[in-house]
C-alpha cells in the first residue's frame, strides 16, 4: 500500500507538470500537460471567476460608505473604512479571540487527532470500521446543529453539565462570562473537527513505511523514539497540512460563535464582525473592509504556513 | 445500444426536472388567471396560513395567498427581507414587518404607498401606540394586524405576602423591596438581544425621556437621548435590580422564554413579558406539566413605574403588513391587506396564536374575554405603550443599547452617557458594531 503510494507520488513529482530538471519534455510530456491544462482549464477557470469576482468586488466596496438601504448615499471615501477598522478595539480584540481559539483549538485537535488516527490505524478485524466510523460521526454533524447541541447542553435553563461537574454551581452561567464561553465554543469545535484532523493524519500514517519502524524496533528503539524519531518525521507533510487547513478554518470560525452568544461577554470574532457590519448593519462598504482584512489575514497565513514552515501541499496531495 | 438508451433516458430526465423547475419559478395560478400573493410571514403557530386561505377564498378568485416563513428572531427576518428587497425581488407581495423596521422599510422606498383613503381605513379604530408605529413621515406606510405589550406578571400569593396594592400602579423601586424581602427574583430579560433594547426604551420612555430625539434625521445626525435624566433613571432600576440581588439566575442570557419558564418552575415570582406567558402556562397546566395552583396564582396588572404616579410607557410590540414597492400585483396586495387586518380575523388571530389585536374593538368581543381574562389590562397598556424609537437606523441603535446595557450587572450611572456616545460613533461612521 505504503510502496504503491510512494511510486505514485513520485511519479507526479517527475511528471509532466514537474518544472525540476533540464530534460527536455518528450511529445508525450507535453501532450500529457497539454491534456491536464484541458481537464482541469475549465474547473481552474470556474474557480478564479467564482472567488476572484467577490474578493475584486469586496475590495472595489471597501473604498465606500455604502448603506444597502440607501444606494443614492453612496460615496467614496478611499481608504477611511480601514482606518476606522484598525482604530477600533473591537477589531483588536475580535482578532485576539480569533487568534485565541485558532491556536488552542489546532493545538488541542492535533494532539487528540494524532491519538484517534493512532486508534484508528491500529486496530485490526471488525472493530477497524467501527471505530473509524464512531470517530469519525462529529464530523459529519452540520456545525450549527452541533454548536447548538453545545450550548443546550450548558445553556443554564437546558443543559445538564452544570448537574454532572463537580467544580461548578447549578446557577452557573457558562455564556456570561468571556473565558468560560469561549471555553464552551473551543470545546464544541474542537469535538467537531478533531475527526478532520484525524483523517488527514491517518492518511500520514498509512505512509509510514513499516519496515522502517521494524527496522528501529529491531535496533532497540523505545515506542516513544519509533514515535518521534520514525513516525512523526516521515509524517511531516500530512501534520502540516493538517496544520494548515485547520488553522484557515479556524480563523474563521463563525457558527459556534453566532449560535452560543452572538458575540456577547467580549466574544467576538472577525468572521463575526464582518458579519455583522455587511448583513446585520447592511453597511456594505464597511463589512468589505472588514472582509478584505480577515481575507488578508488567511493569506499572511498561508504566506506563514508555506514560506516559513514549509508545507509542501503538492506532495500532500500525492501522498493522501 | 444499451448507451443510446441511458442517455436518452437522461436527456428526458433533465428535460422534465428543467420543465418543472422552471415550471416552479413561474406563478403557478398564471394558467387560471388568478394572481398568487406572496406573503412572507413570521412563524406562528399557523394563524397567519389559516388567514391567508380565508382571504383567498373570500377573494372570489380575485388573488390566492401563499406564506413563506420568516426565521423566528425579528433581525433575521429584517436581514433576509432588506437583502430580497435591495434586490428588487418580485416573488415578494406583502410581509409581516416587525415595526420597529418599518421606518426602514419605508425610508428605503420598500413599500408601497398606501392610498390616502385607504390609509384611513387602516388606522381607524386602531390602538394609537400601533398607528405610530406604522407611521413613518406623516404617513402610514404598513397596516397594523396585531399590537403586542408587555405586562407585570406576578404570583398573587407572593405580591399579598409582600403587602403590595397591584389594584393599583406599582413601581420598580416597590417591586425590589417586595422580591428582596420575599427572597425572590424579578424575571426581567438580559440577554444581549432585542428584549435589552425592549426593556431600557421602556424604562426611558416610562421615566419621561426618549432614545431618539429627531427621529427622521440621517444616521451622522441624530441627537440621542440616553445621557439624560430619564437615561440615568433607567440605569438606576437596573442598577438596583442587580445590587438587590433579585435579577434571579442566568440573568445575562435571559430571554423572553426563559424569563416565562423561569416564573413558570417558581425561579421568579414577578416578571414583566409578553401575554403568551399566559397561554403558555395554561396548556402547560392543562397538560398536567405545571401545577394548576400555579397557574391559578398568576396575576397581572401593566407595566411598573419608574417615577412613582407617572404612569409607565409599557414596550410596544407586534406586526404590521407591508405591501412590496416591487410587487407585481399591488392592487390585489391592498385587497388582501384590508382582509388580513379585518376585525373579524384580528379576533380569530387573538384566539388562535394568543397575539393581541390591533383593533380596540376586538376587546370587546365576547371569546376574546372570556379566552383573555386580561384583555382589559391589555388595552390599557396598548394606550398607554410607548413604540421603540423610529428611525431607519434602528438595527445600529438597538445593537448599540445591546452591547453597551448588556451585561446588566455592569450598568452604571455612566452607561446612558457612554451608550450615547458610542451609538453616536457608529452612525457617523467612526465604530465598528
Amino acid at each position: 500500500m505504503s510502496s504503491t503510494t510512494t511510486a505514485r507520488a513520485g511519479a507526479t513529482a517527475a511528471g509532466p507538470g514537474g518544472r525540476k530538471g533540464k530534460v527536455r519534455a518528450t511529445d508525450r510530456a507535453r501532450a500529457e500537460a497539454r491534456l491536464g491544462w484541458y481537464l482541469a482549464g475549465p474547473a481552474f477557470v470556474i474557480l478564479v471567476g467564482v472567488t476572484g469576482y467577490p474578493i475584486l468586488q469586496a475590495l472595489y466596496e471597501s473604498l465606500f460608505s455604502f448603506r444597502l438601504t440607501a444606494p443614492a448615499d453612496r460615496e467614496f471615501i478611499g481608504l477611511r473604512n480601514y482606518g476606522v477598522i484598525l482604530t477600533d478595539s473591537l477589531w483588536w480584540s475580535a482578532m485576539g479571540n480569533t487568534v485565541l481559539i485558532t491556536v488552542v483549538t489546532v493545538a488541542v485537535e492535533l494532539v487528540i487527532g494524532f491519538a484517534l488516527a493512532m486508534v484508528m490505524h491500529k486496530v485490526l478485524g471488525w472493530l477497524r470500521p467501527v471505530v473509524r466510523t464512531a470517530i469519525l460521526v462529529p464530523y459529519a454533524v452540520i456545525t450549527v446543529v452541533s454548536a447548538y447541541a453545545w450550548q443546550y447542553a450548558f445553556g443554564l435553563t437546558t443543559g445538564f453539565m452544570n448537574a454532572v461537574l463537580p467544580f461548578v454551581g447549578a446557577d452557573f452561567d457558562w455564556f456570561a462570562n468571556k473565558w468560560t464561553a469561549l471555553t464552551v465554543i473551543c470545546l464544541s469545535e474542537i469535538w467537531k473537527t478533531t475527526p478532520f484532523i484525524s483523517l488527514l493524519l491517518l492518511a500520514g500514517l498509512a505512509q509510514v513505511p513499516d519496515d522502517m519502524l521494524e527496522a528501529a524496533k529491531v535496533d532497540g528503539a523505545t515506542a516513544r523514539e519509533r514515535l518521534f524519531r520514525v513516525t512523526l518525521p516521515n509524517m511531516k507533510a500530512s501534520i502540516m497540512v493538517a496544520l494548515l487547513f485547520r488553522a484557515l478554518d479556524a480563523f474563521r470560525i463563525f457558527d459556534n460563535v453566532y449560535i452560543m452568544t452572538k458575540g456577547a461577554a467580549g466574544t467576538e470574532t472577525l468572521s463575526a464582525l464582518a458579519y455583522n457590519q455587511t448583513i446585520s448593519r447592511l453597511e456594505i462598504g464597511l463589512g468589505s473592509a472588514v472582509s478584505v482584512l480577515l481575507f488578508l489575514c488567511v493569506l499572511v497565513i498561508c504566506f506563514i504556513a508555506i514560506k516559513v514552515f514549509g508545507v509542501d501541499l503538492a506532495r500532500a496531495r500525492g501522498e493522501s | 445500444m444499451a448507451g443510446h438508451w441511458r442517455t436518452r433516458v437522461g436527456t428526458v430526465s433533465v428535460g422534465l426536472l428543467l420543465a418543472s423547475t422552471l415550471g416552479a419559478c413561474g406563478s403557478g395560478s398564471a394558467s387560471t388567471g388568478t394572481p398568487t400573493l406572496n406573503w412572507y410571514i413570521n412563524p406562528d403557530n399557523g394563524g397567519q396560513a389559516t388567514i391567508a386561505a380565508a382571504c383567498s377564498e373570500a377573494s372570489n378568485g380575485a388573488y390566492t395567498i401563499e406564506t413563506s416563513i420568516l426565521p423566528s428572531q425579528a433581525a433575521a427576518q429584517r436581514e433576509q427581507l432588506m437583502r430580497r428587497l435591495a434586490g428588487n425581488d418580485t416573488s415578494i407581495d406583502l410581509m409581516s414587518l416587525d415595526p420597529v423596521f418599518v421606518p426602514e422599510t419605508s425610508e428605503a422606498g420598500f413599500l408601497a404607498e398606501i392610498p390616502a383613503d385607504l390609509q384611513q381605513r387602516l388606522s381607524d379604530g386602531v390602538v394609537d401606540g400601533a398607528v405610530q408605529a406604522a407611521t413613518w413621515k406623516g404617513r402610514l406606510v404598513a397596516a397594523p394586524f396585531w399590537a403586542n405589550t408587555q405586562l407585570l406578571w406576578y404570583r398573587k400569593s407572593v405580591a399579598q405576602a409582600a403587602g403590595l396594592d397591584m389594584t393599583k400602579p406599582v413601581t420598580w423601586q416597590q417591586l425590589i423591596d417586595a422580591a428582596k424581602a420575599q427572597d425572590t427574583a424579578i424575571g426581567v430579560q438580559g440577554t444581549r438581544a432585542e428584549s435589552m433594547t425592549v426593556w431600557v426604551n421602556a424604562l426611558i420612555a416610562s421615566a419621561g425621556g426618549e432614545v431618539i430625539e429627531n427621529p427622521e434625521a440621517k444616521g451622522p445626525d441624530i441627537r440621542l437621548g440616553l445621557d439624560s435624566d430619564a437615561g440615568r433613571a433607567a440605569a438606576q432600576v437596573m442598577e438596583q435590580i442587580t445590587a438587590a440581588g433579585v435579577a434571579g439566575p442566568g440573568i445575562d442570557n435571559r430571554d423572553e422564554s426563559a424569563t416565562a419558564n423561569l416564573f413558570q418552575q417558581d425561579g421568579a415570582d414577578f416578571m414583566v413579558n409578553w401575554p403568551f406567558v399566559y397561554a403558555q402556562a395554561k396548556s402547560a397546566a392543562e397538560g398536567g406539566t405545571m401545577d394548576a395552583a400555579v397557574f391559578e396564582d398568576y396575576g397581572w396588572t401593566t407595566y411598573p413605574e419608574v417615577v412613582a404616579g407617572t404612569p409607565s410607557a409599557p414596550p410596544l410590540g407586534g406586526i404590521d403588513i407591508g405591501v412590496s414597492a416591487f410587487s407585481e400585483h399591488r392592487a390585489e396586495a391592498f385587497e388582501a391587506v384590508q382582509c388580513i387586518v379585518s376585525q373579524e380575523n384580528q379576533a380569530a388571530y387573538m384566539l388562535s396564536d394568543g397575539n393581541p389585536a390591533a383593533l380596540t374593538a376586538v376587546y370587546d368581543d365576547p371569546a376574546v374575554q372570556a379566552d383573555f381574562p386580561m384583555a382589559e389590562t391589555i388595552r390599557q397598556s396598548l394606550e398607554q405603550a410607548a413604540p421603540r424609537p423610529q428611525t431607519a437606523y434602528y438595527n445600529e441603535v438597538s445593537q448599540g443599547i445591546q452591547d453597551r446595557w448588556q451585561p446588566v450587572s455592569e450598568v452604571t450611572g455612566s452607561t446612558p452617557a457612554a451608550s450615547g456616545e458610542f451609538i453616536g460613533q457608529v452612525l457617523r461612521g467612526e465604530k465598528l458594531l
